[in-house]
């Protein structure tokens, strides 16, 4: 299971990778492999606002329908439209192609909630 | 949950290991879900040839002439115009007409049967045999010992043909016969769940691991999980015991009629001639959703602005590339009307169809149509 080290995570499994005030986020290579081939995305809408900890997107697999949490609070910039018709991108580069969307950050101090990477490895080696 | 302690391992479960299968319980058995993934598994069977553990349901072996036993008066189907070697799927039914399994009757002789069952109801249909069989009937549960493993798709027959001969490409749809393999008289049939050509394995359990390798080592063939087994007999619109079709719905309810004989008598049938004759209260539809999105389990289904039923089974399908299922509803849905289905702020746009989903099935391949 990889774990970046340049990203902060969550523990309903979602990754942001932080640049000045935005974000990008995304599910873990862990949550893709525990769900399984994804199948669906209902991505999050661009100019909305989420919170964080808070429903954001929905992931779906052939088993099941997963909600996926806003890692950090703000607004939507952009959503990966790729998705829509190729969402086992996300099985394929959770980090990288499978990114889910952008957030405008309006709290950044939040991220001190959010686990690096040596945490949410060991965070994850608990769950296993 | 269950305690894992308790659930029942087939004779293969330390290859599933080896394979880096995902296992779940399902119907009291710890069985493979995954193995490569779902929708690979599940496209390997429709172009190759896919190999299921399916130890884990029920066969019992019945002694029955049928001018002395009453065996015919416990299944929906007939079994006196039944030709030897031949399968034939049916029903065992409750007073009220419920659906106590689906199962496979084979005809082995005249007075020989062998019953295939699903495998959480086998007790319970034990118990019913047992019940309602007369003294001039024998019954034999053979679960513990027969294993049974599925080889279904397009390659299936070449594949076994190289394994067990060539006779192996004169059983026809529906029939099954004999054969040497691995030192034993095993029978197998050209049936399976899948809308594939293939064929269902009876081995005994001892040997079911030496088999089970020996097909896995032809490169045509993957092992697939229960979870592709799901989503192939969904796009053929076959009922799932447990999901689609119980103790409490009706095969006319379920719109499988087909498998009734209303010439002869059996349990439940007075109950199904009233149903027959007042008109069902709900009725099984198909549907396909209009994007990628899955319909799921108890889902509702809005028609009209109406609640009419909820979804039984629904998913992805991997062939047609968007959601498909099947539920019931309390009024008359005709094949392309639209529906909703929906689930707190999931709401799905799908249209009513017919069934099987998937149509380029090879399962028919060879006989005359």
């Amino acid at each position: 299971m990889t774990v970046p080290d340049n990203l902060l995570y969550t523990k309903d499994h979602e990754w942001a990778r932080i640049d000045g005030d935005k974000a990008t986020m995304g599910i873990t290579d862990f949550a893709q492999h525990s769900l399984g081939d994804i199948t669906f995305i209902d991505l999050p809408k661009p100019g909305a606002k989420v919170k964080q900890s808070e429903w954001c997107a929905t992931v779906e697999s052939v088993k099941a329908a997963s909600d996926i949490y806003a890692p950090l609070s703000g607004e939507i910039l952009k959503a990966n439209t790729q998705l829509t018709d190729h969402p086992e991108l996300v099985n394929k580069s959770a980090y990288e192609a499978g990114w889910l969307a952008v957030i405008k950050i309006s709290a950044l101090e939040e991220k001190n909630k959010l686990m690096n990477s040596i945490q949410y490895k060991e965070y994850i080696q608990g769950l296993s | 949950m269950l305690d894992p302690q308790e659930l029942k391992n087939t004779p293969l479960f330390t290859s599933h290991k080896e394979l880096g299968a995902k296992l779940a319980p399902f119907g009291g058995w710890l069985m493979p879900i995954q193995y490569s993934g779902i929708i690979e598994e599940h496209s390997w069977v429709r172009k190759s040839a896919g190999l299921f553990d399916i130890c884990h349901m029920g066969e019992f072996m019945v002694q029955a002439d049928l001018s002395k036993s009453n065996l015919g008066n416990l299944v929906t189907i007939n079994l006196e115009s039944m030709p030897q070697r031949a399968c034939r799927y049916g029903f065992m039914l409750n007073e009220q007409g419920g659906i106590i399994d689906d199962l496979l009757v084979y005809r082995i002789s005249n007075a020989e049967w062998m019953i295939v069952v699903n495998a959480a109801t086998t007790n319970g249909d034990l118990a019913h045999l047992q019940k309602h069989l007369n003294k001039a009937t024998g019954l034999e549960n053979v679960s513990q010992s027969l294993g049974k493993l599925d080889l279904q798709g397009p390659q299936a027959q070449e594949v076994l043909a190289d394994l067990a001969g060539p006779k192996v490409k004169d059983l026809r749809y529906y029939n099954f016969d004999y054969f040497n393999l691995l030192g034993e008289k095993i029978v197998i049939s050209r049936t399976g769940y899948t809308g594939e050509l293939g064929y269902e394995l009876y081995m005994p359990n001892n040997k079911i691991p030496e088999l089970w390798e020996k097909l896995l080592s032809d490169g045509r063939v993957k092992p697939i999980g229960l979870g592709a087994r799901d989503t192939l007999r969904l796009e053929m619109g076959y009922s799932l015991y447990g999901q689609d079709i119980d103790k409490n719905t009706t095969p006319l309810e379920a719109g499988l009629n087909y498998f009734i004989d209303w010439d002869k008598d059996f349990i439940g049938k007075p109950a199904l001639l009233k149903q027959k004759q007042e008109g069902a209260s709900r009725r099984m539809i198909y549907f396909i959703a209009d994007s990628r999105r899955s319909p799921r389990h108890n889902y509702r289904i809005i028609y009209q602005d109406q609640d009419a039923g909820s979804v039984t089974s629904g998913s992805f399908s991997p062939s047609l590339g968007f959601g498909i299922g099947m539920g019931y509803v309390n009024c008359q849905i005709l094949p392309g009307e639209q529906i909703v289905l929906r689930e707190n702020s999931i709401s799905i746009n799908a249209k009513v169809t017919g069934k099987p989903f998937y149509k380029n099935g090879s399962a028919k391949s060879g006989e005359i149509k």
